[in-house]
């Protein structure tokens, strides 16, 4: 056992109200300045759609993440070596400035300087590479909502498995749906990012595993980029160096949630420490795409386990660490209550977000241009949603948190519909025990394990959702400077700009 | 293990991480938020390093409610968040600008005159001059000025217009005054004193929901939204919660996950149909169709075939069901009348107020009797303590109303009733009783019967009911489908379960509604309709029922001292509020381009009322006290006094009667019955806190035109002539009716663009002011986390320098004090609102002559001292001592703080805790020279902030209602005290007050009518409880008794495309809802939200619409139809209805806006497309809760029934 500590993440798709709020928080902290105007180290994504960058699901076309071969995995672009050699003067699998946008402004000044003229003065774009006037042709949540739903939605990657009848039926008012997907660095246990570089210039830090990019050491080869089957790595053409999400590690550090998580309006985030088992990795990684999420689950260990705790002392991890690690909240959706799910599993560089699916409106009928929903029966208990009338196809969701696992997807949508009709048969007790119970069975859950599920969904703090581990910075820092020093001379100097600007 | 991704804790190897740390860093955090109108009320921590403002995140220290709710936090979204761009961005309004060609007009002129009267007389008074800079308006030739310049010009224009037309011609626009009070009130405070005029905004955003005045009484009063988890049906309408309750919204998620079903009805497939467990795709602006058959079935299973009884409890204690209706004989059939009034008995003829006492039928004795709590009791000394909902009659006999007469009477009548949508007349039989009024014999039934025939739920009796679901008469669930578009069997199971889990949880059945419904021509039957279903279910009231309107942020919960400070009524008064829609219609000279009303609002034959030009309709509300109007005379209200002084009347009662005396004679011409000639033009228009030219702007390019006289691109034709009859056509309409136009802004928007003056005004990270919504229950601070950047002053300030100004030069224009007179309507939740029982028109009809406050306006005389106005701004007035303080017809006293406020020291810096005073001419006032100071005022005089003043408040409430348990609801918070130090550290709650009807104790979330249904307190309509039947003969002939449905107007019929050419075209209906990348028109202009967005103002369609015109995703179009035209992209997108267009309410024309091929001009904002069409019944008052309330009662700005013609833009040109 190689126990290691990862502090790692859940998003409550059924929460998320698409706001784009963690989008701005985050960009106005970290990339808001020269040569990152295009990143967005989160972004939200509606689904269907292709997403930011355009169709960045497609490893055909990006050659991102490990792919399988027999029972070892390979870099899917085969290896930063062999990249290297073969596309030493350039990287062809890189997004290019169309498949993400180019970043523009206006010229506001006009307004206040235009002279008097026959027509209204106007603020017309600028791009904000080149300084020209520009046409805006693409942005960062460009099909945002379904926006240019003929063209995105429906080149949707996820669609792949789904006939023609099955995809044009989603743009039906019978099945029309979508749902958000807000994407931020995976912190992967396995990062192809960090594999791809030849610099060695991308690490996992060892106290709780984000995954940074070392300003210093970066020489812009960019094979992070293609490497990460995310997307989740930027190109800063002004400094020369890519970036990534660094989930907020001083607020971390200082016991603040990440800025994306604490603006969550939709209060989907949760965050807190899992203890993996780093032998597990290549045998995690090499699954079968079926078997992924579940072995994925066996990499995780439990923090109350005697063992795994003696282990992981000796590998140094805190010991107050290790107590965090039993409150936390993504240990709960993804190994105890298995309602959260990794996204894009077959990607195997063990992403440590996991997404809990959207329940979605049931679907309808419409005969003579009439509409209908399509209902069981006509009782008066209200009939929330239904697997069997989901509006999206269960293939689907399984495509983006499954491997296209269908009974993983299913389990978890069981379990989900379970609390509501508990809680509520608890309460107004208008739906039949029987009921109750039978979806219990199915969803293969209980009482106590509902009002567990319910207190974390509905009614949790802050503190609740965000159990920030004690990262110990007197600790990390006093090889380097003593402690004390720290607190006293720490911030004396100037700032002086180095070479290159950042 | 694999061994090629490293895990690195050596420290030296990460000693670049650094890089990242020094960003986080920061110097400063300050609790501030976003003074928008934006219902969120959010707060905010704004981070500030080395002195500049770098960023905002959510403040997350609101208080728990209670542990069984979800806490508030986070509250705040992607807009807000990006708030801090503003700050130093290039959009940011820097210094003071004026139109150069104005300031080349005033150079000259100052240096040929020396008095600035003078001067500004021979720019205004010239013509070439005046068109000189009116045409410049917003065509670019801005130039920087000085602060002490532009103060000047603008307090010579007012003093001008004061002197030579009256201050009435001097108008200010800011809305919403809830999301900054004292950013508002500074502007209100110098309007009020110097004797100009407020514009209303609720209304005239189309934000005020007709229907709740209307049901209740109350111009808004809804759930906070914790209250939501609190529900276990939840259906929105109309609303796209998580798009516009964006920090809200969570709270459904949350409450679906305890059980809660959420329905969502939206045409499209909107952000919270996301999280619906139905999405009801309803076609739009027919939703009254779809809850009108919901309450056939509520009524037909809930309460025929079970009787359910705690419904039939609830609406017997709280409703007007039980309430006689006379029958009056139409033709061969009986029309719904008005109640029965308790003086038609002979028994009740001479009781007090009998015209405004109303009957029901005691079950028990069989006996008609007069229930206490109608509005009769709300007024008069021997009717005190008999407001109240006890079950008891006049007499205090116990009372035991009877719903129906079904069971009790073997009579019945034939009534008819007429249905819009097949324009078609049912007969059905009612049971009646006959009653021997001191008219003769009457029929009357109770208005549930009325209901029930209205729905169309038989009972066994004859006539044209429908025999079951599947008949298609109204109004069945068969029949509704041809309106919506949606089956029977999603109807009837809507609406059992909505009313059977209303049974099972006594009232936790909830409908949340938006602008969606709200902006439709027949917004208030909309909502009327979903209402009844609440009513009916007992949901009213109730933790996680109700009604819950969020549209617009109106809850100003410390109303009370606030209304004081900001209307200046401390000083005197009564203050010039006008009712903006119809001031709007009238002044941009919209009227003129209609003709009458009912050529696009089909209504039947034989109306009384119903029927003419709009406009008529209009100088009649004013004529008759029902609206306001301002200017009031063509006269100069400062001449007239003088005039009367001179004639000898020396007392305030002698100059009314001498001015009432000319009106009757016909001396003195109402403005509004001559609006285009010049001397009845507003002169000066002063915009703060508002886009009062674009987002707000409805027909904004008649705005152009009319009130600028600056480029437009209306091609509509002029059409009113030969329909109007009291309002003078004059056949040339008026160009460039405004002198000067001012701006106080902090970005360049589009109104600024079109002003003549633009003042750089804080923006809401740097100033000090109070916040709050009706979203939660807190009250929190805007606070400065700088000062002010550049030459930017706060509103508070600007003000406060213009009535410095003012003051300073006012001995020029007026040497001395002068008296003014002010008229004002009939108001609501005073005697006023029992003086017109019936319609009558002093100008028509023969013997009835205007009697100021009976039969026409009040009259009012006040004195304006220009030269004192600073001095009065700056300190609170003696009448908050002197008549204490309230509101809704409540008062309580209030001397003894004003009096230690008044003895604070004069010598204090302005800080969050303490008070000051101020003392001039020997006097000592409590200090309202800084915002803090105003603040600090409003908190301790509010009952919702000071728990002693809570206390006499409910004290006075006990006294007015008879009800002697209402102090206990304050006792265990009296000595609670709120100062803006407290607001800074944390949100704080508010206190339970008589002014707001929600019970906020023991943690309990916040929900409208919760007092009224808890401690039986009167709602303040002519029943005193919840009104289904609406007897107003306006109403009646309008045939809006009941809660009717009326479709959405003809495109045919609305002249939106008359002259528009239609080649190459699809028509489609024009919808503007809230938008996701804006708050109307703010953050939408910021390059993070166009970031996120189409780096444009985008206009929505289906693929189906694109494809007739061969449009693809992200193509340029044109939007376009008579009123003018938007430039913009196409998004294509199968989320949005076929036949629709939708642009997101509110784009800037500054930003990306390229030049019309048709039009040839620039293309506009969504405005530029509408044009404001005003339903006339939405005029009545002086009668109960038709009585005018500023924000109130009044027409709305609807704006959904509207039609364009989208086409390909051929040529992309900008200049």
């Amino acid at each position: 056992m190689d126990i290691r500590a990862q502090v790692a993440m859940t998003f409550h798709l059924d929460k998320c109200i698409g706001c784009h709020t963690c989008s701005v928080s985050c960009k106005n902290i970290w990339t808001d300045r020269k040569g990152v105007e295009y990143a967005w180290f989160n972004n939200v994504e509606t689904k269907p759609g292709t997403g930011y960058p355009h169709k960045w699901e497609d490893q055909e076309k990006y050659k991102g993440g490990w792919k399988k071969s027999g029972d070892k995995i390979i870099l899917r672009a085969n290896g930063k070596f062999t990249q290297l050699g073969k596309n030493i003067f350039g990287n062809p699998h890189l997004p290019t400035m169309d498949d993400y946008y180019e970043p523009w402004t206006y010229d506001y000044e006009n307004l206040f300087t235009a002279p008097p003229s026959k027509n209204q003065p106007t603020a017309r774009p600028i791009s904000l590479v080149t300084g020209d006037y520009i046409d805006i042709k693409s942005g960062p949540s460009w099909d945002d909502d379904l926006s240019g739903s003929e063209i995105y939605a429906k080149n949707d990657i996820n669609l792949e498995g789904l006939s023609e009848q099955e995809k044009n039926d989603l743009h039906e008012l019978e099945r029309l749906v979508y749902f958000y997907l807000p994407r931020i660095c995976n912190h992967c246990a396995n990062p192809t990012c960090s594999a791809a570089c030849p610099q060695s210039a991308i690490y996992k830090r060892g106290e709780d595993g984000i995954v940074l990019i070392n300003q210093d050491q970066c020489k812009s080869w960019r094979m992070c980029i293609s490497g990460c089957p995310y997307k989740k790595v930027y190109y800063n053409w002004s400094t020369g160096k890519s970036e990534k999400c660094l989930l907020c590690y001083p607020r971390l550090e200082t016991g603040q949630a990440p800025a994306c998580f604490h603006s969550c309006v939709g209060r989907i985030r949760y965050l807190g420490v899992l203890l993996y088992d780093a032998d597990k990795i290549v045998e995690t990684a090499t699954t079968d795409d079926a078997d992924l999420v579940e072995q994925m689950r066996g990499m995780i260990m439990d923090p109350n386990d005697p063992e795994v705790v003696k282990a992981a002392m000796k590998n140094g991890v805190d010991p107050k660490l290790i107590e965090s690690a039993k409150n936390s909240p993504v240990y709960k959706f993804f190994i105890k209550w298995k309602i959260a799910l990794p996204l894009h599993p077959e990607f195997r560089t063990l992403p440590m977000l996991f997404y809990v699916p959207p329940l979605l409106p049931v679907i309808g009928k419409r005969k003579d241009g009439i509409y209908d929903q399509v209902m069981d029966d006509d009782s008066d208990i209200p009939q929330m949603s239904q697997l069997d009338k989901a509006r999206i196809p269960i293939k689907y969701m399984a495509s983006l948190f499954s491997a296209g696992n269908e009974d993983e997807i299913t389990k978890v949508y069981r379990k989900l519909m379970a609390v509501r009709i508990f809680k509520r048969a608890e309460e107004i007790h208008d739906i039949p025990e029987d009921e109750v119970e039978e979806a219990m069975k199915l969803g293969d859950t209980n009482p106590e394990e509902i009002e567990a599920i319910y207190q974390l969904t509905s009614l949790p703090t802050m503190e609740e959702r965000f159990v920030i581990p004690p990262l110990a910075r007197e600790m990390a820092i006093e090889d380097l400077e003593s402690p004390f020093t720290r607190k006293n001379e720490g911030g004396f100097g100037r700032k002086i700009k180095p070479k290159r600007r950042w | 293990m694999s061994n090629w991704i490293k895990d690195i804790l050596d420290p030296k190897s990460r000693e670049w991480e650094e890089f990242y740390r020094n960003r986080w860093q920061y110097d400063k955090v300050v609790r501030s938020t976003h003074g928008v109108n934006c219902t969120g009320g959010c707060s905010w921590n704004v981070f500030v390093k080395d002195g500049i403002i770098t960023w905002e995140l959510q403040a997350t220290d609101y208080p728990l409610l209670d542990k069984t709710l979800p806490p508030y936090e986070p509250r705040g979204c992607q807009r807000g968040i990006s708030a801090s761009w503003y700050v130093y961005s290039p959009l940011r309004v820097k210094y003071p600008y004026i139109r150069g060609s104005l300031l080349t007009l005033w150079k000259r002129a100052k240096k040929k005159h020396k008095n600035p009267m003078e001067a500004w007389a021979s720019i205004v008074e010239d013509e070439k001059s005046r068109k000189k800079y009116q045409k410049a308006r917003g065509m670019g030739g801005f130039r920087r000025a000085d602060w002490n310049t532009v103060l000047e010009i603008i307090a010579v224009s007012s003093l001008y217009t004061a002197k030579k037309y009256g201050p009435d011609r001097v108008f200010g626009f800011s809305p919403i005054p809830a999301m900054s009070y004292l950013s508002y009130g500074g502007g209100s405070r110098f309007l009020q004193l110097f004797g100009g005029v407020n514009l209303s905004f609720y209304d005239w955003y189309c934000d005020l929901p007709n229907a709740f005045p209307e049901t209740w009484g109350e111009q808004t009063d809804v759930a906070e939204s914790a209250d939501w988890y609190n529900s276990r049906y939840i259906v929105s309408m109309g609303s796209n919660l998580s798009m516009t309750r964006t920090p809200d919204v969570h709270f459904i998620s949350e409450a679906k996950n305890v059980g809660t079903k959420f329905v969502t009805i939206a045409p499209d497939f909107s952000m919270a149909a996301k999280f619906a467990d139905w999405w009801i795709p309803i076609k739009q602006g027919h939703d009254a169709a779809l809850w009108s058959a919901v309450n056939h079935v509520i009524l037909k299973e809930y309460y025929v075939d079970k009787k359910v009884p705690y419904f039939i409890d609830y609406i017997k204690k709280y409703t007007d069901s039980p309430f006689l209706v006379e029958l009056v004989k139409e033709g061969d059939n009986y029309a719904p009348g008005q109640f029965l009034r308790a003086n038609k008995l002979e028994e009740y003829k001479d009781i007090s107020n009998g015209d405004w006492k109303l009957l029901v039928v005691d079950e028990d004795s069989n006996e008609l009797r007069v229930p206490t709590g109608t509005i009769g009791f709300r007024y008069g000394e021997d009717n005190a303590g008999k407001w109240n909902l006890l079950p008891n009659d006049m007499n205090g006999k116990p009372l035991n109303p009877l719903l129906s007469l079904i069971d009790t009477s073997k009579e019945t009548a034939k009534v008819a009733f007429y249905e819009f949508g097949e324009k078609k007349e049912y007969v059905r039989e009612v049971p009646v009783r006959k009653v021997k009024t001191v008219d003769g014999e009457k029929l009357v039934t109770t208005s549930l019967d009325l209901l029930f025939a209205h729905f169309g739920v038989g009972r066994g009796m004859k006539g044209d009911y429908p025999t079951d679901y599947n008949d298609e008469s109204s109004y069945s669930p068969a029949w509704q489908e041809k309106f919506t578009g949606i089956g029977r069997d999603t109807v009837i199971k809507l609406a059992r379960e909505f009313a059977s889990n209303a049974e099972r949880t006594e009232g936790k059945s909830m409908v949340i509604t938006g602008a969606g419904v709200n902006h439709w021509y027949h917004q208030n039957l909309i909502y009327r309709s979903a209402i009844t279903a609440l009513i009916l279910t007992g949901c009213v009231g109730k933790n996680g029922g109700g009604l819950n309107h969020y549209v617009g942020q109106e809850k100003l919960t410390l109303m009370t001292p606030w209304l004081s400070i900001a209307l200046a009524t401390d000083w005197g008064g009564p203050p010039r509020v006008q009712q903006a829609p119809l001031w709007h219609y009238i002044n941009s000279d919209q009227f003129r381009y209609e003709g009458e009303f009912t050529d696009y609002y089909h209504l039947p034959e034989g109306r009384k009322y119903a029927k003419g030009h709009t406009a008529d309709h209009i100088a009649k509300s004013v004529r008759n006290g029902w609206m306001p109007y301002y200017p009031q005379f063509s006269q100069n209200s400062l001449d007239l006094a003088k005039e009367a002084q001179e004639a000898g009347k020396t007392d305030d009662a002698g100059i009314k009667a001498y001015i009432a005396e000319k009106i009757n004679k016909g001396e003195i011409d109402l403005s509004v019955e001559d609006p285009d000639a010049p001397e009845n033009w507003p002169r000066v228009f002063l915009i703060w806190r508002g886009n009062a030219l674009m987002s707000s702007a409805k027909g904004h390019e008649f705005f152009l035109k009319h009130y600028l006289g600056t480029s437009d691109n209306l091609i509509k034709d002029e059409e009113a002539g030969e329909y109007l009859k009291d309002v003078k056509w004059r056949e040339d309409a008026p160009i460039g009716k405004f002198d000067l136009v001012v701006d106080i802004n902090f970005r360049m928007d589009t109104s600024a663009l079109y002003s003549d003056i633009v003042l750089p005004t804080a923006m809401w990270y740097e100033k000090n002011d109070l916040n709050s919504t009706d979203m939660h229950s807190f009250v929190h601070p805007l606070g400065a986390a700088t000062p002010p950047a550049w030459e930017a002053k706060s509103d508070w300030d600007i003000f406060k320098e213009i009535s410095k100004k003012i003051s300073e030069i006012s001995s020029e224009f007026f040497p001395e004090p002068v008296k003014d007179i002010v008229t004002k309507p009939l108001a609501h939740d005073s005697p006023d609102e029992i003086t017109q029982p019936e319609i009558k028109d002093w100008k028509h009809d023969d013997g009835v002559d205007y009697i100021p406050g009976k039969t026409g306006f009040k009259l009012a005389v006040t004195e304006r001292d220009y030269s004192k106005l600073y001095q009065k701004f700056i300190s609170l007035g003696p009448n908050v001592r002197n008549n204490g303080l309230g509101a809704h017809g409540i008062r309580f006293p209030v001397d003894d703080i004003y009096d230690e406020m008044a003895n604070e020291p004069t010598t204090r810096s302005p800080d969050p805790k303490h008070f000051r005073s101020v003392e001039w001419d020997g006097q000592r006032y409590p200090s309202l020279e800084d915002a803090l100071d105003a603040a600090n005022a409003i908190l301790r005089f509010a009952p919702e902030s000071n728990g002693e003043l809570s206390f006499r408040a409910f004290e006075a409430m006990e006294k007015k209602t008879g009800l002697d348990n209402l102090t206990d609801l304050a006792e265990k918070y009296r000595s609670v005290r709120m100062t803006f130090e407290d607001l800074k550290t944390q949100p704080k709650r508010i206190l339970t007050s008589p002014f707001w009807s929600g019970d906020v104790n023991e943690g309990r979330a916040y929900t409208g009518y919760a007092l009224n249904v808890d401690k039986f307190i009167p709602w303040r309509t002519l029943t005193g409880r919840q009104s289904l039947y609406l007897d107003h003969p306006n109403y009646i002939d309008f045939k809006e008794q009941f809660p009717i449905f009326k479709p959405r107007l003809d495109m045919n019929l609305v002249g939106d495309l008359d002259n528009t050419d239609d080649s190459n075209a699809v028509a489609l209906n024009y919808i503007t809802p809230h938008g996701k990348w804006h708050i109307h028109s703010t953050y939408g202009d910021n390059l993070r939200m166009q970031a996120l967005s189409r780096g444009c103002y985008p206009v929505w369609m289906h693929p189906d619409d694109a494809a007739k015109i061969g449009i693809e995703d992200n193509d340029w179009v044109e939007v376009i139809n008579d009123n003018g035209v938007v430039v913009t992209r196409a998004i294509v997108s199968s989320r949005i209805p076929v036949g629709t267009a939708w642009i997101y309410h509110s784009p800037e024309r500054t930003v990306s806006v390229p030049l019309s091929n048709e039009r040839k001009k620039r293309g506009g904002g969504h405005n530029s497309l509408t044009r404001v069409k005003l339903n006339p019944m939405l005029l009545s008052g002086g009668y109960a809760q038709w009585s005018y309330g500023f924000n109130y009662w009044g027409p709305v700005g609807v704006n959904r029934d509207t039609f364009v013609l989208v086409k390909k833009l051929k040529n992309l040109e900008w200049e």
